[in-house]
């Protein structure tokens, strides 16, 4: 049998393997089982969880989310489990799947509680890789440690030295050169990146004269962002050699198409899992037709072949 | 009850009063799944504007159809507003946990039901499922053209009461005084509150209902992004720490939130 027909829609990132390229973004997917009456979890490229912190969050004061055009702000500020009580009452939903999982991570006070939460997952042989959430907008911090290259070089390199696991590191887009730190996670041996976090934004009612969520600032994703991320996706790719999961407003098959062809590897479905549960399998299926009806074997043809 | 995804199309959309508007949806899937208190997810238009689905509390269900009320006063409720029968909407349904209605069987027992403004929304639903024993009903509203669903509630058999702000009909004053009053009536040992409308209404209620010693369900609105329980962007402040309006609500006991 000739398989020359079948597009291989699978992808490497670092050593992890993901049968094909559509994941979905830390914080709009909760644990996946919220999603399981919607879409076929077990299709998805990989599944990366809403952040965790080494001790349980309970977040910010309401209201935590408004809609702004073609997009919307958050302010959940990383509510959570806490390591703990993710390993005892979430990932076992999740292993059943057979699919990637990816436990993005945080730190509250001290970056140190990233080393220790990189040392559990470490262990874990039911994750696939650590997602470093250096860039949240929502913790009330003056500057996030995606905003320093140096900070990033250091604390990459910190949890790199104690994990084999695959290690991402998600990038903040609330910086003037972004590529200067995707550079400096790759240097400190980051396998990947992930980029655009949101963008630091904020709504008023004018009625009231104040701010529309409670903790009065949060983070800008969907449609409205995704020209910056594109962009921001293109400016890395031609800067760095490890692969980039791109993300930022992706709707469907399009706006995904967007970002390979900017340089990304990889992509994760963020705000669209709130509109349409079941977007990413759609999403997934648009890309297969995409190569089918291009004639594109492997999805490495198309990342970065921007014509310019 | 699961959740599912349908599309759903739109049998009627009508302005019946002010800015108030009803609208029949066609699905079996959700009728036949809908408890009272729960509501379906409503994407408006299949662009981006506005980019998030609206919640709607279900009004009343009857085999395939599905009754909505909703005042068109945001970018959301307009959008809505402007969509005509014979088209579809993509609604996620039926969502949330729905008044518990097990221990309302009592003989003895009188069930209170209060409304604050559009709060009557999931509260005619109720009342056709508490109908057999014959629920008290208080609606309370800014002025008389605010108050609805008078008749919806009497045709069901509730015995109604009225309270305006500027008392341009029923009782002058807020209906959580006209609440008050009430009790102080009746033999309200074995009652239930059931109680939907503004955040400031509720919170009075859960006060009322501690003095009385009496169990209030609270059916609350928070914003929401996913109205799955996934973004938890609409959670509250719980004895048991934050819950998400949209899953382990929007129904909540009185005695468990903290305001």
């Amino acid at each position: 049998m000739v398989k020359r027909c079948q597009p291989d829609s699978s992808v490497k990132i670092g050593r992890l393997h993901l049968n094909n390229p559509v994941m979905v973004a830390s914080g709009t997917f909760g644990y996946a089982e919220e999603f399981k009456n919607f879409t076929d979890l077990e299709k998805l490229g990989a599944i990366v969880t809403k952040t965790i912190t080494v001790k349980p969050r309970a977040g910010n004061p309401a209201p935590r989310t408004c809609e702004t055009p073609a997009g919307m702000l958050n302010s959940i500020g990383l509510e959570n489990p806490g390591i703990a009580n993710f390993i005892k009452d979430k990932i076992n939903f999740l292993k059943k799947l057979g699919v990637p999982i990816i436990v993005s991570i945080a730190s509250e006070n001290s970056p140190d509680e990233f080393l220790e939460l990189a040392e559990i997952l470490d262990d874990l042989k039911e994750v696939s890789a650590i997602e470093l959430n250096i860039s949240c907008p929502n913790l009330h911090k003056d500057k996030l440690i995606s905003q320093d290259a140096q900070s990033t070089f250091g604390l990459v390199k910190e949890v790199r030295r104690l994990t084999r696991k695959c290690l991402i590191t998600k990038l903040s887009p609330n910086v003037t050169s972004i590529s200067e730190i995707a550079k400096a996670s790759e240097e400190a041996g980051s396998d990947a990146v992930s980029l655009i976090n949101t963008l630091g934004g904020m709504s008023i009612d004018v009625n009231k004269r104040a701010p529309k969520l409670g903790s009065w600032v949060g983070g800008l994703s969907g449609p409205a962002i995704r020209p910056i991320a594109v962009r921001m996706v293109w400016e890395v790719y031609n800067k760095i050699k490890i692969p980039i999961i791109g993300m930022g407003g992706i709707m469907d098959t399009q706006s995904a198409l967007e970002f390979f062809i900017a340089g990304s590897t990889a992509i994760s479905v963020g705000t669209a899992n709130f509109i349409n549960p079941g977007i990413s399998s759609e999403i997934i299926e648009g890309l297969k037709k995409y190569m089918a009806d291009n004639k594109i074997r492997s999805l490495r043809e198309i990342t970065g072949i921007l014509k310019i | 009850m699961e959740a599912a995804r349908v599309i759903a199309r739109i049998n009627s959309n009508n302005n019946f009063s002010g800015n108030y508007w009803h609208l029949e949806l066609e699905s079996a899937a959700i009728a036949r799944r809908a408890m009272a208190g729960q509501f379906i997810n409503i994407k408006v238009n299949d662009n981006s504007i506005p980019l998030l689905r609206r919640p709607l509390s279900i009004h009343s269900v009857s085999s395939s159809k599905i009754r909505l009320i909703y005042e068109a006063i945001g970018q959301g409720t307009q959008g809505l507003a402007k969509r005509k029968p014979g088209e579809f909407l993509d609604v996620i349904g039926p969502l949330g946990n729905g008044f518990n209605l097990s221990k309302t069987s009592s003989k003895n027992s009188l069930n209170i039901l209060v409304a604050g403004g559009m709060g009557v929304a999931p509260l005619v639903f109720l009342a056709e499922r508490l109908k057999l024993s014959q629920p008290l009903v208080l609606i309370g509203a800014k002025s008389k053209n605010c108050l609805l669903c008078i008749k919806e509630f009497k045709s069901l058999g509730s015995r109604v009461e009225l309270a305006t702000d500027d008392g341009s009909l029923g009782f002058k004053g807020k209906v959580t005084d006209l609440l008050k009053k009430t009790l102080s009536t009746i033999d309200h040992r074995l009652s239930t509150i059931y109680a939907c409308g503004p955040k400031a209404m509720l919170k009075a209620i859960s006060l009322i209902a501690a003095e009385n010693k009496i169990r209030a369900q609270l059916s609350l609105e928070e914003h929401m992004a996913c109205g799955i329980g996934a973004c938890l962007g609409c959670t509250v402040q719980t004895k048991l720490g934050f819950k998400r309006v949209c899953h382990d609500g929007p129904i909540f006991l009185s005695e468990e939130l903290i305001w």
